[in-house]
């Protein structure tokens, strides 16, 4: 699969270092994809990284990809500005079992730029809204300076149908919100714990411990999902860059459930 | 009389007091009141006497770090359901952090000293007391060891700079 060449039609810096592209294929093409899946985003004579989708799938005439600069690849991206050309391959993995979760209470949670592989779910979840119980967004930060999406946070705690607990890490004297870990903001939920169903989007050591939180309030780990990254080449199951175990993470995942994939989380370095 | 009988049911009814020995509960009753602070008022400081402890019925508590030469910074906040101050069980019997009310709070206040000394001459009900104190130490310690892991692979932020 070679790439296909796209526009960005719109930079928009969400907080220092993270970063949200707008895309349109240069042929004019719709992208089809479903929430959770990536994509191989190449930046010429660069490189090439594994990249969530974090738009709307209803609207796939504009790709959304948000990247945080972390390494020469994602630092280079940070610099292009609107009207560059980057090559896209996808999309890849599979996505979030959205059918598989209708009629449950759904619980997501996340910290910092893990909202990015979650936000695509989130749109879609709010498009169906009828086929889910109650919704509740439980999302950390490290302050009140790096909340991410914070415009699609505002309009979605708006809603009479849903809910957000948002929590940070430290604040000043006098901020009136959430302050801790993203677990105080999971005991706030009000879902049915014995039926709900969880999205966790985190590093792999702070997965474990929502995972845990979420196992004392009832959510047992068949209901829980989560994703994995590793470093990807061919993001078709072929090269092995990506296997952890038994699992290639570029066609298996990146979504898991996570009982599948549990022992993997105890591999030191894995 | 009342009073004393509305007190013991709040209690009874607070995660705290959940499965707790009724002889227990009735002496703790006996420490008990209630109070009620607005937002930005100070429950304890850093350094005061630590002689109670606090249960929240409603509302949001603040526990706030006073940094030399600059605003203080919350650390962590509490809400219905949850316990505060530990101070009063250890030596030197003095708070090592502020405490606020964030918005309008009602607390359930326990006299910790008055505590003390029953629990002295009442070894159970010290058990009771401690059997609840330090499941919610071990999981504030855990969590924030968890916190710790996750500033150390998160970047800093420093200023708003959006756009
Ligand atoms: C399926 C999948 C989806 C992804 N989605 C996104 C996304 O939506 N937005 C985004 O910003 N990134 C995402 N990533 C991560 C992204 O691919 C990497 O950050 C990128 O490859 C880093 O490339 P680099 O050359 O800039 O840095 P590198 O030199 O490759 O890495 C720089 C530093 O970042 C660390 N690092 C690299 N990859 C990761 C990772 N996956 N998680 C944590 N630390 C990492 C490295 O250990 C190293 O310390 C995803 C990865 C996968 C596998
Ligand atoms: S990236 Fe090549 S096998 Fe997964």
């Amino acid at each position: 699969m070679v790439p296909v060449p796209f526009r960005i039609a719109k930079v928009i810096r969400e907080i220092p270092g993270v970063y949200t592209w707008h895309l349109k294929s240069l042929d004019g093409k719709p992208f089809v994809y479903r929430p959770g899946q990536f994509n191989m985003v190449y930046q010429f004579g660069v490189g090439e990284i594994p990249v969530s989708i974090s738009g709307d799938c209803r609207e796939p005439d504009t790709l959304v990809h948000t990247i945080r600069a972390v390494g020469p690849v994602t630092n280079a991206m940070q610099q292009l500005r609107a009207g560059a050309v980057v090559g896209i391959r996808g999309p890849f993995g599979r996505p979030w079992p959205i059918d598989e979760v209708v009629g449950s209470d759904l619980i997501f949670v996340t910290s910092t730029i893990g909202l990015a592989p979650l936000r695509g779910l989130i749109h879609e979840v709010l498009h169906r809204r009828e086929d889910f119980g109650k919704v509740v967004v439980c999302y950390g930060t490290r302050g009140i300076d790096d909340i991410m999406y914070e415009a699609d946070l505002h309009r979605w705690r708006a809603r009479f149908d849903m809910h957000v607990h948002l929590t940070v890490h430290s604040a000043p004297s006098g901020y009136r919100g959430r302050v801790g870990g993203v677990v105080a903001a999971i005991r706030a939920a009000q879902v049915d714990w014995p039926s709900a169903q969880a999205f966790v989007c985190r590093s792999e050591t702070l997965t474990r411990q929502a995972v845990d939180t979420l196992a004392g309030l009832g959510v047992t780990k068949d209901r829980v999902w989560v994703t994995l990254e590793r470093n990807m080449q061919c993001a078709i199951g072929l090269c092995g860059h990506c296997q952890i175990g038994p699992t290639f993470v570029c066609k298996d995942g990146p979504v898991y459930r996570y009982d599948q994939i549990e022992p993997l989380y105890s591999v030191r370095e894995f | 009389m009342v009073h004393i009988v509305d007190l013991e049911e709040t209690l009874a009814h607070h995660p705290f007091a959940q499965g707790m020995d009724p002889e227990a509960l009735r002496t703790i009753t006996g420490c008990a009141s209630n109070a009620v602070y607005h937002p930005g008022e100070y429950i304890f400081r850093d350094g005061d006497p630590a002689d109670n402890f606090y249960l929240i019925r409603h509302g949001l508590v603040a526990l706030e770090i006073h940094v030399p030469q600059g605003p203080p910074i919350v650390v962590e906040t509490l809400e219905a359901g949850d316990i505060f101050g530990w101070s009063w069980l250890l030596p030197p019997y003095r708070w090592s952090n502020d405490a606020r009310a964030s918005d309008q709070v009602r607390l359930l206040k326990l006299d910790g000293a008055c505590l003390r000394g029953k629990m002295e001459n009442d070894r159970s009900l010290g058990y009771e007391i401690y059997k609840r104190f330090v499941p919610i130490m071990a999981r504030r310690l855990a969590g924030n060891r968890m916190r710790i892991v996750e500033l150390a692979t998160e970047p800093a932020v420093h200023s708003r700079q959006k756009g």
